[in-house]
């Protein structure tokens, strides 16, 4: 979900009221974006791909981060480089080459339902041992 | 107008627009259909819920495409690997149409708007994927540039009728202006997509069934509703859903032993059962070698995204899974075809992408994105010119028809109107029976006819006291049309007593009895029905009382 707007770079261009597709902002007195219905948010990355200065950052999570999560703490996020990484990845932005260029998915449908090429088989067995900690996730 | 009108027309003062085709949708069927019937020379309005070029399951996400070169074997393979898994209900005729069509709408997006395809060591594009966010934000322009009326944020509440049934209009609330609206139209083009049930699958909230019961109340019947239980697997706590890489993934217990037979195709189920029993299955795409590692992260753009900002390397660690309900977006069930320009059952009104059924191409079996995404543009082409045909046909007399509101449930209560957040109530009933993985995903009639009865009791107090005004109008309407959706689904999974294409029915194991091989027609709205189709046309807006009597 959306959790970070970033005041001291967001430029009040509204982009992101408009592109949001569940129509999760609302504009404050001064212009800025506000998390309105943090509970409609998709989290589809959408506004944070579109905001051209880097100001939006959509935790991974499909409910709120708790207080205190780092998914919440801007300065942590923007140290991280989090903010601004997926318009980097999609390529847009100034100077920038589309990502859809490299897109290789098209190995991944190759030879499926008469597409040309053949698709690339997973490895038969896992590249991996068995595992032998679960850590976090086995409890 | 001889029906009571909404109370807030009547304060708030309606935008009122004409156009010769008004396209309800944003997705990549809805732009197509805009910019073929613009093409036409129809003057055109796209209302869409959401924004226009964000909005739907192709946005946010990447997606094969079903792109075959004309040459006769490859489009005979193409078409022959569907037949036997959609359980034969998929018509040659549309599969080649629908491939005709496709190379030439993926020449359009190369030459027209100028995709950036990625190219193959001889130079030559390569064209079989699209990635959403590029492909959606270069519709939007062409739609802009073709003279399209855009209205975002304008969900479509309900469908107008003239005095002889047919669709003439909708009408609609602009959320962030906080108005209502009305399009009086010569036809109107349905691309609102499937219904996900709120899932939290990616892209997918803004899908929640409105074109199906809006068709509905105008007249028209839905196909192929039983094949409408698609999930995807995802992270768990997150919306990213990419089910084709999970073919290089190992599945594993709590305990860190492998789950046997789980696997991203035939092994869904075996997730599923895993994750009723357990709580938990943890997997790891350690089957991936280094080159397919390089490709995955050049795919879908977002796929990583959960993983590089949890900390977790999916090829390396563990993390658990979870599977996201698709419903009819990766189904195949929508508005039922009754010809080649994708009319429905009611004049005026066409239906492309998933609001449309996919039988035509698919059968029983979800085409994943490939399948859907040429439909998409293809079903939407001849959406947007069968439209702009039918409305030039009108003449002059096309906007000073008398209309009539179709819309229901949600709008216009039968009984007393109850609490303004009614909407939450309705919408989470209909979850608790679509989306557990022991009633929609793995079937059984003992499950499902106790299931459809609740959704049934869902409907009646919806009818009777659902409301929403202004801006809640779209939530109450959304909730509805999950009701109805769900209505259709379990009562035509009920209808279709075997085993095909996604439709498991534990309880009826056997698969692909050739007596069995028809699509089902389902529909209605106080009462829901379903029959075979038997190729004659039902008869236009009669088709709940007529079906009725046949099925109940």
């Amino acid at each position: 979900m959306i959790e970070v707007v970033s005041d001291s770079r967001c430029v009040r261009c509204d982009i992101c009221v408009k592109v949001c597709p569940t129509d999760v902002f609302d504009r404050d007195a001064d212009g800025l974006p506000v998390i309105a219905r943090q509970s409609d948010c998709q989290t589809c990355f959408s506004c944070e791909l579109y905001c051209p200065v880097d100001a939006l950052y959509v935790a991974p999570l499909s409910g709120p981060a708790p207080e205190g999560s780092p998914h919440r703490d801007e300065a942590a996020l923007a140290a991280s480089g989090a903010l601004g990484a997926y318009r980097a990845t999609v390529g847009w932005g100034g100077g920038r080459r589309p990502g859809s260029t490299r897109d290789a998915n098209y190995r991944f449908t190759a030879g499926m339902t008469g597409q040309p090429g053949a698709r690339p088989a997973p490895l038969p067995e896992p590249a991996l041992p068995p595992p032998a900690g679960l850590g976090e996730y086995g409890a | 107008m001889s029906s009571p009108s909404l109370p807030e027309e009547t304060t708030v003062l309606t935008e009122e627009l004409t156009a010769d085709v008004l396209v309800v949708g944003g997705g990549p069927a809805a732009t197509w259909a805009a910019v073929k019937a613009a093409e036409s020379g129809a003057s055109v309005v796209l209302a869409d819920k959401g924004w226009c070029g964000s909005s739907g399951a192709t946005a946010a996400a990447g997606t094969g495409v079903w792109y075959v070169p004309p040459h006769p074997e490859a489009r005979e393979a193409a078409m022959a690997s569907r037949e036997g898994l959609g359980g034969h209900l998929a018509d040659r005729r549309w599969m080649a149409r629908v491939l005709d069509q496709t190379w030439e709408n993926m020449h359009e997006v190369a030459s027209v708007s100028r995709y950036p395809f990625p190219v193959d060591e001889r130079g030559e594009q390569l064209r079989r994927g699209l990635q959403g966010p590029e492909y959606m934000r270069r519709m939007r322009v062409r739609v802009q540039r073709a003279g399209v009326r855009i209205l975002d944020h304008s969900p479509v509440l309900e469908l107008l009728l003239d005095a002889h049934g047919a669709v003439a209009g909708a009408a609609g609330h602009r959320r962030q202006a906080d108005r209502p609206f009305r399009v009086r139209a010569g036809a109107v083009v349905l691309a609102t997509g499937g219904c996900a049930f709120l899932s939290r699958a990616l892209g997918c909230d803004v899908n929640t069934g409105d074109g199906y019961l809006m068709a509905a109340e105008a007249g028209a019947a839905m196909s192929g509703m039983e094949f409408s239980n698609a999930y995807a697997i995802a992270p768990e706590f997150t919306s990213v859903t990419k089910t084709a890489y999970y073919s290089f993934a190992t599945f594993h217990h709590a305990d860190g032993s492998v789950v046997e037979g789980a696997g991203s195709t035939r092994g869904r189920s075996v997730i599923a059962r895993t994750l009723l029993a357990e709580g938990r299955v943890l997997a790891r795409l350690d089957r991936a070698d280094e080159a397919q590692r390089r490709a995955m992260r050049l795919g879908q753009a977002n796929f990583f995204l959960p993983f590089d900002r949890l900390g977790i390397d999916p090829f390396t660690d563990l993390f658990p899974v979870t599977l996201l309900a698709e419903g009819t977006v990766r189904g195949t069930g929508g508005v039922r075809i009754t010809g080649d320009d994708c009319a429905t059952d009611v004049p005026g009104l066409y239906a492309a992408g998933d609001a449309a059924t996919r039988e035509l191409i698919c059968g029983g079996f979800t085409g994943g994105g490939s399948h859907n995404a040429a439909w998409a543009m293809s079903s939407g082409t001849w959406a947007g010119r069968g439209a702009a045909a039918f409305a030039r046909a009108l003449g002059e007399g096309a906007h000073r028809r008398r209309l009539t509101p179709a819309g229901g449930v949600g709008l216009r209560p039968t009984g007393t109107p109850g609490a303004a957040d009614g909407h939450r109530e309705v919408t989470e009933a209909v979850r608790r029976e679509v989306l557990p993985y022991d009633k929609n995903l793995l079937r059984d009639g003992a499950v499902l006819g106790p299931a459809l009865e609740r959704l049934h009791d869902v409907w009646a107090v919806a009818r009777a006291g659902l409301r929403g005004h202004g801006k809640d109008a779209m939530r109450a309407r959304r909730a509805a049309a999950m009701t109805a959706t769900a209505r259709w689904m379990y009562t035509a999974a009920l209808a279709r007593e075997e085993t095909r294409g996604m439709h498991k029915r534990l309880d009826r194991p056997h698969q692909d009895d050739p007596g069995s091989r028809h699509r089902l027609v389902t529909g209605g709205l106080d009462t829901t029905w379903s029959v075979p189709e038997t190729g004659a046309a039902l008869p236009v807006g009669a088709t709940a009382a007529v079906a009725a009597g046949v099925a109940r």
